[in-house]
């Protein structure tokens, strides 16, 4: 290869260096300063297609785009000195690139680091205040609302970013708090099995007491319509027994006691001493005597 | 789009080389021929001393060359929409617009294209352990159904859309579970909950503009933890036990009272029964006075001996007896009636036949008379 081609290669390259150097676009998802010899010249550039000096000019680009900060976990207590960790994300995204790219050097692990610190010092008053109910319950928004607030209005100062959301993700116990709150979840439910199965029993014994009553009371009455009935018969009965007696009081005497005797004495184990004087053996000593 | 991008085989950066060096006639060609050849036409001259070429030639591969270029270029700008994807464009950084299915060429370089697919229903599903309104802590398992509504929202304005679903589904879920008790997180709450969050979280990703649509939260399951689901399932048992101790009474309950009922209507027809039979003995019997009476006042003395003789007949042929004289002897006469009872009703029980009942007789009499003076007499008869 001779020298004039190496020669031409090389102006080649360097032109196409340039022009690669001396143009840039600036995308919707970014946002962009422009440096002269390390000074901003440009604070804001727009989209587009933009022309700057090679080698002097420099861009730094930073994202446009809502981004996520995910703060680390944070043990927090809150106002009745209970521990909690919470998690906690913020959309955030740059507002002010120049003040971005001067407080933070242009890097995004940077800004994130203090947004966290500025986002739990946050939290961590916030939570001071409050219950741990109030915390893990309806007042979060107003929480977060005032948090953002408070945060915005030192990170847009500060840091050139506004904070778009700050929300907890994750209110946690630690692990000897939960152990805790199972044991009382335990004994919650206790509470309700023993419960239902004494109101098991108290329905039961109702419902026997109760059935038990009827029984009784249905006996009693039968009992009651018996006697009646009973009573009836008798009454009944001694009415005919006066009417057809009362004919002969006597004579009913008579054969009434024949048939108690006959009753009475009837059976065989019945041992019977008589006198051979009684009116039966009338007939039975006359003949002995003759 | 990125030169590697499936389904486009013609993008290959290295392509128009490869092409290039294949469309040479004569071999692969030298790169120092090639450069001499087409920049010798710019930096004026370099034909003569190379010697073995001729203008015409070096012409001719410079347009192949160029022909090539453009050609790469054009490709490279060759895209196809398919139909559930939308391709958002920017033109020179600036967005221009978002294209729909079909095919599509964009300027490499001036244009950038975003291409993301729309129709499609995407899932993200979790498991998490969260605290509620009273302080139990649940386990919940939760599915978000989401699509892409806005292409250019989705590309442009959030960076990592979906890793923002999952964030802001994991705060909706816990701020809507911690604004409500346990007991409806386990039970009936749930569909609830689960609109609560759809919306909770449509709003948070409306706030982001992540051009993300919420089309369904589903709360799978609600489970307390395991620490204490022996306590759980417990009250469940203990509810069943609750219905059982009930029906076990009921079932008692319907035991007892058909009883009763029963047992009741046996009194009263037994009573009832009483009732007619002394009715009826009674008009029976009084019909047999009335018609005895009838016949007594006809001849009332020999009627009073006959039924008096008629019952000590029955009387004394059933029972047994001892006829006792004890007119003419002295009074000291003993009777071991005891015995005699006794006696009595082992001989009914054990004296079968009648030579038993004469020995036995025989043997009372010897004894009376042994033991007595002699004129007692003493007769003994066995009933059958």
């Amino acid at each position: 290869m001779s020298p004039r081609a190496i020669f031409s290669l090389a102006v080649l390259a360097f032109l196409i260096m340039l022009g690669a150097q001396s143009v840039y676009i600036i995308t919707e998802i970014e946002r962009a300063v422009l440096l002269r010899f390390g000074k901003v010249v440009n604070t804001d550039v727009s989209t587009g297609l933009h022309f700057k000096f090679p080698f002097v000019d420099e861009v730094r680009r930073f994202d446009a785009r809502i981004l996520t900060l995910e703060a680390s976990a944070e043990r927090f207590l809150t106002v009745e000195k209970k521990s909690t960790q919470v998690d906690s994300y913020a959309k955030w995204r740059i507002v002010d690139v120049t003040r971005y790219y001067t407080a933070t050097s242009g890097e995004q692990e940077r800004a994130e680091r203090l947004l966290s610190q500025r986002i739990n010092e946050g939290l961590r008053n916030e939570f001071a205040t409050r219950s741990l109910q109030e915390v893990v319950s309806g007042e979060r928004d107003q929480l977060m609302v005032d948090l953002r607030t408070v945060l915005n209005n030192i990170a847009v100062q500060t840091m050139g970013v506004e904070v778009v959301d700050v929300r907890v993700k994750k209110i946690d116990l630690p692990d000897e708090v939960s152990e805790q709150v199972y044991r009382r979840m335990s004994a919650e439910r206790e509470r309700e099995a023993k419960e239902h199965r004494a109101i098991g029993n108290e329905q039961a014994e109702i419902i026997k007491a109760e059935a038990d009553r009827q029984r009784v009371v249905i006996e009693a009455n039968a009992y009651s319509q018996s006697e009646k009935l009973r009573g009836e018969g008798d009454a009944k009965a001694a009415a005919i027994y006066a009417e057809a007696f009362g004919q002969n009081p006597e004579f009913y005497a008579f054969s009434r006691s024949l048939n108690a005797y006959r009753q009475t004495f009837g059976g065989k184990d019945d041992l019977i001493i008589l006198d051979p004087k009684s009116e039966f053996f009338r007939y039975f000593n006359a003949m002995n005597q003759k | 789009m990125a030169w590697n991008e499936p389904g486009n085989n013609n993008n290959d950066p290295w392509g128009g080389r490869n092409r290039n060096k294949n469309s040479g006639n004569d071999g692969p060609p030298d790169l120092d021929e090639i450069i001499r050849k087409t920049f010798g036409r710019f930096f004026g001259g370099g034909g003569p001393r190379g010697g073995n070429n001729n203008s015409s030639s070096a012409s001719f591969v410079v347009v192949v060359v160029l022909v090539l270029l453009v050609l790469f270029y054009f490709i490279k700008g060759i895209g196809i929409v398919n139909e559930q994807e939308r391709a958002v464009v920017l033109r020179l950084g600036e967005y221009k617009e978002t294209r729909g299915p079909g095919f599509r060429w964009n300027p490499p370089f001036i244009d950038k294209v975003f291409t993301e697919n729309v129709t499609q229903v995407r899932t993200w599903s979790t498991k998490e352990q969260m605290l509620t309104k009273d302080l139990n802590i649940v386990d919940i398992k939760l599915s978000v159904q989401f699509s892409i509504d806005s292409a250019e929202d989705f590309v442009l304005n959030t960076k990592n859309p979906e890793q923002s679903l999952q964030q802001a589904s994991f705060s909706a879920l816990r701020h809507v579970a911690g604004s409500t008790v346990m007991h409806e997180v386990l039970t009936e709450g749930r569909s609830r909950i689960a609109v609560e969050v759809e919306e909770r979280l449509q709003s948070y990703l409306t706030s982001y503009t992540t051009g993300i649509n919420v089309q369904k939260v589903n709360i799978e399951e609600t489970n307390p933890p395991k620490e204490v689901q022996g306590a759980f399932d417990d009250v469940i048992k203990a509810r069943e036990d609750e219905e059982r101790y009930k029906n076990e009474a009921q079932a008692y309950a319907n035991d007892v009272i058909p009883r009763a009922r029963g047992r009741a209507q046996r009194m009263v027809e037994e009573a009832s029964a009483y009732r007619d039979q002394v009715v009826a003995r009674a008009e029976g019997e009084a019909d047999r006075f009335k018609a005895l009476l009838t016949e007594f006042r006809k001849a009332p003395a020999v009627m009073r001996e006959r039924l008096y003789l008629d019952m000590m007949e029955d009387v004394l042929t059933n029972s047994s007896k001892v006829l006792v004289d004890v007119e003419g002897g002295n009074n000291l006469m003993y009777l071991p009636l005891d015995k005699l009872i006794e006696s009595n009703k082992s001989v009914s029980r054990a004296v079968q036949t009648p030579a038993d009942l004469d020995e036995l007789a025989a043997r009372v009499a010897e004894r009376l008379q042994f033991e007595n003076q002699p004129s007692s007499t003493l007769r003994r008869r066995e009933g059958r």
